[in-house]
């Protein structure tokens, strides 16, 4: 078949030049054309993941000085990149949880009228061994080991068992 | 009617797409021994819309403070899965933009395309450059690296050279006396939205410009084709160009990718602003010119300070440039030859200079 050549296009039938037809030759080259475009496409998608953070992994921080704490009274402390919470009960005794609530994630603070640990954000409350006792929340918190080291009070995630 | 083509005629229905993309249809790109050139202006495009692309990526882990832009350029070089990949990009097809905005402007100058109707689409493509040299100057500081901190210091000074409002100029583009985490808020500012704003309404109007004008064709063509017009040759833009120019474009993301892989551009030290300036200090290849004519200028000529002639030489240059199509018709057509040799000449003089640059210690 001879086609008018549109202007500025070869004027030869080609198809007849490389012995393959031409549809063959249009679809491999738009595979390879759709191919190396998504081969560039996954390094961009692995891109977007962040990469995991160092400070999740940390196993131990300083939570406080011994002089700092009340009794019957909790602070909030740096754990990692996460915020945690350490309650000094009336009988001085240390409990140290996480401080995210297990419902929505807000920061969780001690509050002493109730000796329990409180979410301000949707009223969850959880007492003193970081169990969920009433609100929304719906698991524990996480609690950690208390180790006091002469005057500095340290925190210490549990090992899985 | 299948479902793609229904929701075409939905859409053509509302919007009467048809209509507005005809002059599209109708566009011919002319056919002759120079056309290759024409290739350049959409190279430069595609890689413009690289940077964006990488440049948003980039921003996603980036963090404009002096404190934290090394530290967070090294995160993503070295923590960010595939951030090397995705940095390396974005440096190397800046450069190559550059490179390929120069070659399609001195094309166009010595084809001398800039000529009547077209010295908007001229003006609008200098412009054009001027802004894409910005970003070269803006983004290069944002690593915060040592070569970063000293370009900039220098860029600036240079800046406070120009009489009177000179030293204005330069406590703004720093952001106060000295070159600070205030001047690396501004230059990110002006990186990532001024720039872009202006760029993308500046290239918007080169592309009607473009459109509306058509494609220049050289004289010499032009004369030949005069004279024998059936040898007259077009190509309809789309699809015949179009394809083209997408094989130019599948070609520079091989090549990009091939120089973002193989030598990844490197992040060197963190810049301390109390240190010296390390030995063999340049800047980027695309100021080499301006860096070794203020380099090589005596510090006196006639009574004036070397350093300020040279830099209002330059400014005089660009104003000049600029205006390049109004000073052919001031010209008269019997010196035309003479605007030919002058453009050669600024080629050569910029190539040859950031040769001497290169190689100078």
């Amino acid at each position: 078949m001879v086609t008018r050549a549109l202007p500025g296009e070869c004027p030869f039938d080609k198809s007849n030049a490389t012995g393959m037809p031409r549809r063959t030759a249009l679809r491999f080259l738009l595979g390879t054309v759709v191919g190396s475009l998504a081969t560039l496409l996954y390094p961009v998608l692995r891109y977007l993941v962040p990469p995991a953070e160092s400070g999740l992994g940390v196993g131990e921080a300083l939570a406080a000085r011994i002089d700092e704490l009340k009794p019957n009274s909790g602070k909030t402390f740096r754990f990692g990149s996460r915020p945690a919470l350490l309650v000094r009960l009336a009988s001085g005794e240390y409990r140290s949880t996480s401080a995210v609530c297990t419902h929505l994630g807000c920061t969780v603070q001690y509050r002493p009228e109730t000796a329990q640990i409180w979410c301000a954000c949707h009223n969850g409350c959880y007492d003193l061994n970081g169990r969920n006792v009433s609100g929304p929340p719906p698991r524990a918190l996480d609690t950690y080991e208390v180790n006091v080291r002469g005057q500095e009070i340290y925190v210490i995630r549990k090992q899985a068992a | 009617m299948n479902a793609a083509s229904r929701v075409q005629t939905w859409i053509d229905e509302r919007l009467n797409l048809d209509e507005a993309l005809s002059p599209l249809r109708e566009k011919t790109v002319p056919v002759h021994r120079y056309s290759s050139w024409y290739f350049l202006g959409g190279l430069t495009l595609f890689l413009f819309l690289v940077q964006l692309f990488t440049g948003v990526l980039l921003l996603l882990y980036y963090h404009a403070s002096a404190g934290e832009a090394f530290e967070s350029v090294q995160n993503i070089t070295n923590r960010v899965q595939f951030g090397w990949l995705i940095r390396s990009l974005h440096s190397w097809s800046a450069n190559l933009m550059v490179f390929c905005a120069f070659a399609h402007m001195f094309s166009v100058a010595l084809a001398r395309a800039y000529r009547k109707p077209r010295e908007l689409t001229w003006i609008s493509g200098v412009i054009l450059l001027f802004l894409v040299l910005g970003f070269g100057f803006s983004g290069y500081l944002l690593p915060w690296n040592t070569r970063a901190y000293f370009a900039t210091k220098v860029g600036t000074e240079v800046a406070g050279q120009v009489p009177v409002v000179g030293r204005a100029i330069m406590i703004f583009m720093r952001g106060g006396e000295d070159v600070s985490g205030a001047t690396l808020t501004r230059f990110f500012g002006l990186h990532v939205a001024v720039l872009p704003a202006l760029a993308i309404g500046m290239l918007i109007s080169h592309l009607l410009l473009v459109q509306k004008f058509g494609t220049s064709v050289p004289v010499s063509v032009e004369k030949e084709w005069d004279e024998n017009p059936e040898r007259r040759k077009e190509m309809r833009f789309f699809p015949n160009f179009f394809l083209r120019e997408l094989i130019g474009w599948y070609i520079a993301l091989a090549v990009l990718v091939v120089l973002a892989v193989f030598f990844p551009w490197e992040l060197g030290t963190k810049a301390d602003p109390f240190s010296p300036a390390p030995p063999g200090i340049k800047p980027e290849w695309y100021f080499l010119a301006q860096f070794q004519t203020l380099k090589l200028l005596p510090a006196h000529i006639l009574h004036l300070d070397g350093e300020l002639l040279g830099i209002l030489g330059f400014g005089l240059g660009g104003a000049l440039w600029l205006g390049l199509p109004f000073i052919e018709v001031f010209a008269g057509a019997r010196r035309v030859r003479w605007v030919k040799i002058g453009i050669l000449f600024v080629l050569i003089y910029l190539a040859g200079m950031s040769v001497v640059g290169y190689v100078a210690r």
